[in-house]
């Protein structure tokens, strides 16, 4: 048992039964100080609920994790003493003003007077609202009622932070401007973890665990992530009826895997030689008109659905 | 204990701010008020009485004068023949009729027997009922007054022998109902006000996932709730207040046992209130939920079966059994005491008791299952 004090964040076999569902199946993984750690994967898969129960909003089913040092099973109140949490909802009071906001939450962390007061002026910098303290929140943009809710959130200097998928619903702007505002907070020495299913957002992150049916599937810096699929070759395709071409490609057994990407797919194939000139002449053969059939780098999403259909097809061996 | 201030200012403003919730609190208990003190009457006067006198004699302009002088009765109109009588019942001009048959007088001359007959609007019950025991009343009487002074008239007694009973009734000489109601409105207005605004201040937090936000700073749930019932505490008080200096100006209805007791009570009262508003803020996930479940399993039963209209003593063994768990049935009883008798704690212990238990009971409940959800 070691590291709890050492590391901001441990995790070890962490599960969460909701009745006969199992929401967060065995999850371990350690976080470093500083870094910034991402949750990769879709709605449901238990990036949020891991993050509850880090938080002490969820009692684990089983397992145990540290936060802080703290275990945030026996010791629930000192791990929110030190930790800052984000949900996709932006939990602000609506009906008040954004001063207002930031004055309670900095009561409710204790701060008072001239220290509140400093770090309100800090928020309003950093979220871009001064001169707006006198606002409602409500009629608050999206965009910038993340980055008041993100002062909120931090404004006692809490040393880890965790965001469950602060970015949902945001515009592309605002979601850059917020991704900057974690890079400078993770260079002060702030530990950030963060949710999302935004794959250009996992991007950003130093290293990322993915989610996928409640367990964590791979874990690792993006780069190491891409590297799973060395021995891989990822073609971009573009083609009339892009649906049709995968279907008919997915069938050819040299084929490892096909994927959306945007207007255009992606078909990872391994050891296969000259393969895109294959690739052309079977979509030809069929009646597609091709624009384009070119190696690409892997992108996260080309990992993660690796990874995922991998994963899948070793449970149902398995059960077989 | 900052903290607690923090979020109790955040209270305010937010009620504040919220308009309508702010005029919610203060204008209905006015209103309620003067509704239930003039309009909600449960007495019987100036009952329209269309008369047919088919005797038209010294002893049937008696009996018909002995209706209007009791001041219950209002001739409406007088009619000829009985078959009129129909026309002002039936569309509600009349309440009751009085039908005096011809050679009323001449029988009772004779000696013989006699019938008048009375007839009453059943549809409205209360109503009906309290007119035609007045009526009962009336005749009865002429009738005794008849047969002495025609014992006397014949010499077989000299001086009629006579009951009178004296009534004197204790505590509302006048038997205003305005006076029992007005006392119970402010209980039912107490119950209403902190118990709903409770709740639903409560579960928006939940739907705005603010709640969430609370739950992972180290506010602890203690401070969280307090800093919640006391907005709403203070808002009952200052209803507990309007109320006083109203029925003292308006309905001359002062607190006989003591303004100071009636605040300290009400604020017992108010631990129950307050108590369940937080307790169906644990059941409740939406405010319209909170709204409905207050409404249908606390406030109908408590306005039914908690003796403010109906009296405890009449109902069903079961719903009376069920009463007892209704702190309203004890508050009732308390208010009643104060504004009407003047009576104190030597008095009115057992309820206080009563309440003191429940409310301590229904708060650590509620304590402990918001509580259980936050963690």
């Amino acid at each position: 048992m070691i590291g709890h004090f050492e590391h901001p964040i441990v995790v070890r076999s962490l599960t969460k039964k909701f009745g006969l569902f199992v929401a967060v199946d065995s999850v371990s993984f350690v976080v470093e100080k500083g870094e910034i750690f991402g949750f990769l994967g879709p709605n449901g898969a238990g990036k949020s609920t891991t993050i509850r129960m880090l938080c002490g909003i969820l009692e684990p089913t089983d397992g145990n994790a540290w936060v802080g040092g703290f275990d945030v099973r026996r010791e629930p109140d000192e791990v929110k003493k030190c930790i800052g949490y984000m949900s996709q909802r932006f939990s602000l009071y609506e009906d008040l003003t954004v001063e207002q906001n930031l004055i309670f939450f900095g009561g409710i962390y204790g701060l008072e007077s001239e220290r509140l007061e400093v770090r309100k002026h800090w928020a309003l910098d950093i979220a871009g609202l001064r001169g707006q303290e006198k606002v409602l929140t409500g009629e608050l943009p999206s965009g910038w009622k993340q980055r008041l809710a993100l002062g909120c959130t931090i404004l006692h200097e809490p040393p880890i932070l965790f965001l469950d998928e602060p970015t949902s619903g945001v515009d592309p702007i605002s979601r850059r401007i917020f991704w900057d505002l974690i890079y400078e907070l993770s260079n002060q020495g702030t530990t950030v973890f963060v949710t999302t299913h935004y794959m250009d957002e996992a991007e950003h992150c130093t290293r990322l665990g993915l989610m996928y049916g409640g367990k964590l599937i791979a874990l690792g810096t993006p780069t190491e992530l891409k590297q799973k699929l060395s021995g891989y070759t990822v073609y971009e395709v573009e083609s009339t009826q892009p649906l049709e071409a995968m279907e008919v490609l997915q069938a050819e057994e040299w084929v490892a895997e096909t994927s959306m990407f945007g207007t255009a797919f992606h078909v990872s194939v391994q050891n296969v030689p000259r393969a895109g000139l294959k690739i052309r002449k079977i979509l030809e053969k069929n009646g597609f008109e091709i624009r384009k059939v070119e190696k690409t780098i892997p992108s996260l999403e080309d990992v993660f659905i690796h990874t995922v259909l991998h994963q899948e097809q070793n449970s149902f061996h398995t059960e077989s | 204990m900052r903290i607690v201030l923090h979020i109790v200012k955040k209270e305010l403003i937010q009620f504040i701010h919220d308009k309508k919730m702010f005029v919610m609190s203060f204008i209905p208990p006015v209103i309620q008020l003067i509704v239930l003190g003039y309009a909600a009457s449960l007495d019987v006067r100036d009952i329209p009485l269309v008369v047919c006198d088919r005797d038209n004699s010294a002893s049937s302009r008696y009996l018909v004068e002995n209706f209007v002088a009791s001041g219950y009765f209002r001739i409406v109109a007088a009619v000829g023949r009985e078959s009129e009588v129909d026309r002002w019942l039936d569309n509600g001009q009349a309440s009751i009729a009085l039908i005096i048959p011809r050679g009323y007088e001449r029988k009772l001359a004779n000696g013989q027997q006699t019938q008048v007959q009375c007839i009453a609007d059943g549809s409205e019950t209360t109503s009906a009922s309290t007119a035609f025991s007045y009526a009962m009343l009336i005749v009865q009487n002429v009738a005794q007054n008849t047969i002495v002074e025609s014992l006397v008239k014949y010499g077989a007694i000299k001086a009629p022998p006579r009951i009178i009973s004296v009534p004197r009734i204790w505590y509302n000489p006048e038997l205003k109902s305005r006076n029992f109601m007005v006392p119970g409105v402010l209980g039912l207005l107490l119950v209403i006000m902190t118990m709903i605004l409770t709740s639903m201040a409560i579960v928006r937090e939940k739907e705005m996932g603010t709640l969430e936000q609370l739950i992972v700073t180290p506010v602890k749930p203690i401070h969280l709730i307090v800093g919640k019932l006391l907005p709403f505490l203070t808002i009952g008080m200052i209803d507990v207040f309007l109320v006083v200096v109203f029925t003292t100006l308006v309905f001359d209805l002062p607190v006989k046992g003591g303004v100071l007791l009636l605040f300290v009570l009400c604020g017992i009262f108010l631990l129950t209130t307050l108590g369940l508003g937080l307790f169906i803020s644990t059941i409740s996930r939406t405010q319209q939920q909170a709204m409905m479940t207050a409404i249908f399993f606390f406030i109908l039963p408590m306005i039914f079966f908690s003796g403010f209209v109906f009296p405890i003593e009449n109902m069903p063994r079961i719903i009376q059994f069920v009463s007892y768990f209704l702190p309203l049935r004890y508050f009732f009883v308390i208010v009643r005491g104060l504004f009407l008798k003047g009576v104190g704690l030597t008095i009115l212990w057992p309820q206080v008791l009563a309440l003191l238990i429940f409310g301590i009971s229904i708060f650590t409940l509620s304590v402990l299952r918001f509580r259980k959800r936050l963690r």
